[in-house]
């Protein structure tokens, strides 16, 4: 099977585990970002499909949300919080020095699919700040440093 | 979060009455051998973030290993937020309550075997209290907690949140089984007016007052009605909400049981942000569980009332905070808001009538119905009762979650219970509200906290972030910071906040660089004032609060920036300069090899420079500097 395929019946299988209704566009959206790590344009057509939304809604409802993205995202997901603690602990450092390094702005993509820089508003542990998340892992307290050797491994991986 | 608890538990069953409740607690508490020691490891996010998950797997691997008898073999249990934060990772030993800190996985062995041998607490892993010097073993002794009082957080940190028999064995669903046995509906909605609750989530509304006026919906309109839960807490630097829903979710679901009840709704939506994965999970384990035991769902505990809740994630967009963006997000669309003259409680959800409260204000319910409304008026001050969880955050040395009566004053938080600034300075100012809210200086330390004093004070509640701020901290950087998150976060759909904050944010970015004047001051006065009397919803109109309320005790520091060029705090980049003293610096070359831009120079073992015109003001030499050499101007 080919993962054009695959892919086809794993979108048939998000698609029908909800209900034809226009409420469930969100939930069908974010599972198929989950899934994918996108929301591709034929992937929005079957939602709107299903759900009998119209495309120019659904569009609207994709670009509206933060957690949706039309274009694929990184493999990895580097996310450093700006939550107003790390704020003040001056994470904005570490989002530029990460610009500089990556030599993409926050919320790009590095062109080869590897990672994606973001930021985040607090994810609830101010007591570690600035922190930053790779994937699902805390870093707490970080440095600048740290974070060339944390890219370092992530290369090296 | 995995399973802990080890104990023996019930299988399932439909519980079908209320008397069958209590029979289920008190096998509970029976079961329970008081001897079992208990490791309890905090599984907040703030110890999760300081390595939580490997100190527990030392702790069991460390268990295993033992040699103790069987019987009194000790449990490990993990819990949501202990509050702590700073001190963590958190490990609590139960029953007795010793308190261990900054715990790593090297210290299990000892932690283990300290219990092994009934050899009294491991002393280096106590805590030390900063004044005295001395430790202090027991939790409960420990400042940070015994200058609080923790009733919305009582369960959480004893409780496994993915176990519904130990939230029950603790005293859940009581409050439930009071008001299906001897509670009318209409009680019910008293018992919460006349407790004085007001709305967690910002605001302040009566609580009480808006169910009033959801039956009078009803009333004209008749049902479906619809009780919602907003647990989209977006204000950033503000984690109460999540380590309620994370560590005592039947709290949640009990007082929305309870709101059902009381008006009669059949079905409950909880919407949680999208960046709170542990709160989905949780509250998702605790609705399967309480339905599974007949507490939610059709007939809850055989009395023939029948109410479901589903859980709707939010997908990042901060505006579904405000009450009727929700509603248009729970129905599949792009979460705008729309116009408030029609109220939420006649025309929410669906266009039904609806209640929407918070997360914190849910939780209280079950605490005013158990205890009554009257009990609950007595904490705190005559028009803030209650009690009202904080996240103490910023540079204040026990950052953490804090909960005190409403009325405490603001300096009592921060310098007693939050142990003041490191360094032992005062604080410049403390920020409440979030980006709607506003900052109240050091001067005014002994303001209230309750509702209305901050608000006099020019900042508001908001939904519980504290941010502490020391003179480290620019007051116009912070303005800014917060509008351009707000500006972020604009939905777009009134001109005030689409285009109001970005002008706004472009003076700030001026008075930023040293650009602006007198003239620019009253413009942002005035651009301020028409943006909250012409934005649709709350989100706009609060927007600069921020602004204004730094402006009003800190325009100095604004006109230091446009009249003098200069950042007293020394953070605005275009006004700071960095150097190195020559007399500390060594020339061990590090803060060179570091420096991204190559700005820096000097021989080994000899004084570098920075060479001005090169440097960005990246900081990092000054992160790596060891001797304190690179100063900031």
């Amino acid at each position: 099977m080919s993962p054009q395929e695959s892919k086809l019946i794993d979108i048939d299988e998000i698609i029908d585990s909800y209900p034809g209704r226009p409420e469930y566009l969100i939930f069908l959206l974010q599972d198929i970002q989950a899934a994918f790590n996108y929301i591709s344009p034929e992937a929005l057509a079957l939602v709107c499909d299903h759900t009998g939304v119209p495309l120019s809604r659904a569009y609207s409802v994709a670009t509206f949300y933060k957690s949706f993205s039309l274009e694929p995202r990184g493999e990895h997901e580097i996310k450093v919080c700006d939550g107003t603690a790390c704020h003040l602990r001056r994470s904005e450092l570490l989002v530029e020095h990460l610009e500089r390094r990556l030599g993409v702005p926050a919320g790009g993509t590095t062109k080869d699919l590897r990672l994606t820089l973001d930021t985040i508003s607090c994810p609830g542990c101010c007591a570690s700040s600035p922190v930053v998340m790779l994937d699902e892992d805390y870093y707490p307290k970080f440095t600048t440093r740290q974070l060339d050797e944390l890219l370092k491994d992530l290369e090296a991986d | 979060m995995a399973k802990a608890s080890n104990a023996a538990r019930p299988e399932p069953q439909r519980l079908n009455s209320v008397e069958e409740l209590a029979t289920l607690r008190q096998e509970l508490l029976d079961s329970k051998d008081p001897n079992q020691a208990e490791i309890v490891v905090c599984y907040g996010t703030g110890c999760l973030a300081s390595g939580a998950r490997q100190v527990e797997a030392a702790l069991k691997k460390a268990l295993k290993a033992a040699d103790m008898d069987v019987k009194v073999r000790p449990l490990i249990k993990t819990t949501g937020c202990r509050g702590f934060c700073s001190q963590g990772p958190l490990v609590v030993i139960q029953p007795e309550g010793i308190f261990y800190q900054k715990v790593s996985p090297q210290d299990a062995e000892d932690i283990v075997q300290a219990l092994a041998q009934d050899a009294g607490p491991v002393q280096r892993l106590l805590y030390r209290d900063p004044k005295t010097g001395e430790t202090i073993p027991h939790e409960k002794d420990i400042p940070f907690y015994k200058l609080q009082e923790r009733l919305v957080l009582r369960r959480i940190g004893s409780i496994d949140p993915t176990d519904i028999y130990d939230t029950i064995a603790a005293g859940g669903y009581q409050a439930l089984a009071k008001a299906l046995t001897s509670m009318e509906p209409e009680q019910v909605v008293a018992e919460v007016e006349k407790s004085g609750l007001r709305g967690r989530g910002g605001a302040g509304f009566p609580t009480g007052r808006k169910w009033r006026g959801a039956l009078k919906a009803i009333e004209k309109k008749g049902r479906p009605v619809y009780v919602v839960c907003n647990g989209d807490e977006g204000d950033p630097g503000a984690f109460m909400d999540c380590m309620v829903m994370e560590g005592d979710p039947h709290a949640v679901l009990e007082g929305m049981i309870l709101g059902a009840y009381a008006l009669g709704a059949e079905q409950g939506y909880l919407y949680v942000r999208a960046e709170y994965p542990v709160a989905i999970e949780h509250l998702s384990i605790a609705i399967e569980q309480a339905r599974s035991l007949g507490l939610l769902g059709e007939n809850i505990l055989g009395s023939g009332f029948s109410f479901d809740v589903r859980i709707n994630r939010g997908a990042g967009a901060f505006v579904c905070g405000e009450s009727t963006a929700l509603f248009t997000s729970i129905e599949g669309k792009a979460g705008e808001p729309r116009p408030k003259y029609v109220r939420s409680v006649e025309e929410g959800l669906w266009g039904r009538p609806t209640v929407l409260n918070n997360v914190e204000t849910w939780a209280n319910v079950p605490l005013i119905i158990e205890n009554g409304g009257d009990w609950y008026a007595g904490i705190g001050v005559p028009h803030s009762t209650g009690t009202k969880v904080f996240s103490l955050v910023g540079k204040v040395n026990n950052v953490g979650l804090v909960e005190v009566p409403m009325g405490v004053p603001l300096g009592h938080i921060v310098e007693e219970i939050g142990g003041g600034v490191p360094g032992g300075k005062p604080f410049k100012a403390v920020q409440t509200g979030g980006p709607s809210g506003g900052c109240i200086p050091y001067e005014l330390k002994d303001t209230p906290v309750d509702f209305d004093s901050l608000k006099a004070a020019g900042s508001m509640m908001g939904s519980g972030g504290m941010i502490v701020m020391d003179e480290r901290d620019c007051v116009v950087d912070v303005a800014r910071y917060f509008l351009r998150f707000l500006e972020e976060e604009s939905c777009g759909k009134c001109i005030p906040c689409r285009l109001g904050l970005t002008r706004m944010r472009e003076i700030l970015d001026d008075f930023s660089r040293g650009k602006g004047s007198q003239k620019d001051l009253e413009d942002l006065e005035s651009l301020a004032q028409a943006i909250k009397d012409g934005a649709l919803c709350a989100l706009g109109g609060s927007a600069p609060n921020p602004l204004l309320a730094t402006l009003r005790y800190f325009r100095d520091e604004y006109l230091a920036h446009i009249e003098g060029h200069k950042c007293p705090a020394g953070v605005c980049k275009d006004l700071i300069t960095y150097r190195i003293d020559p007399d500390k610096c060594t020339g061990c070359t590090s803060c060179a090899r570091m420096c991204p831009q190559g700005a820096i120079s000097g021989e080994k073992k000899k004084p570098h420079a920075i060479d001005e015109s090169a440097c960005i003001r990246c900081g990092i030499c000054l992160e790596t500097c060891e001797f304190g050499a690179v100063e900031v101007f």
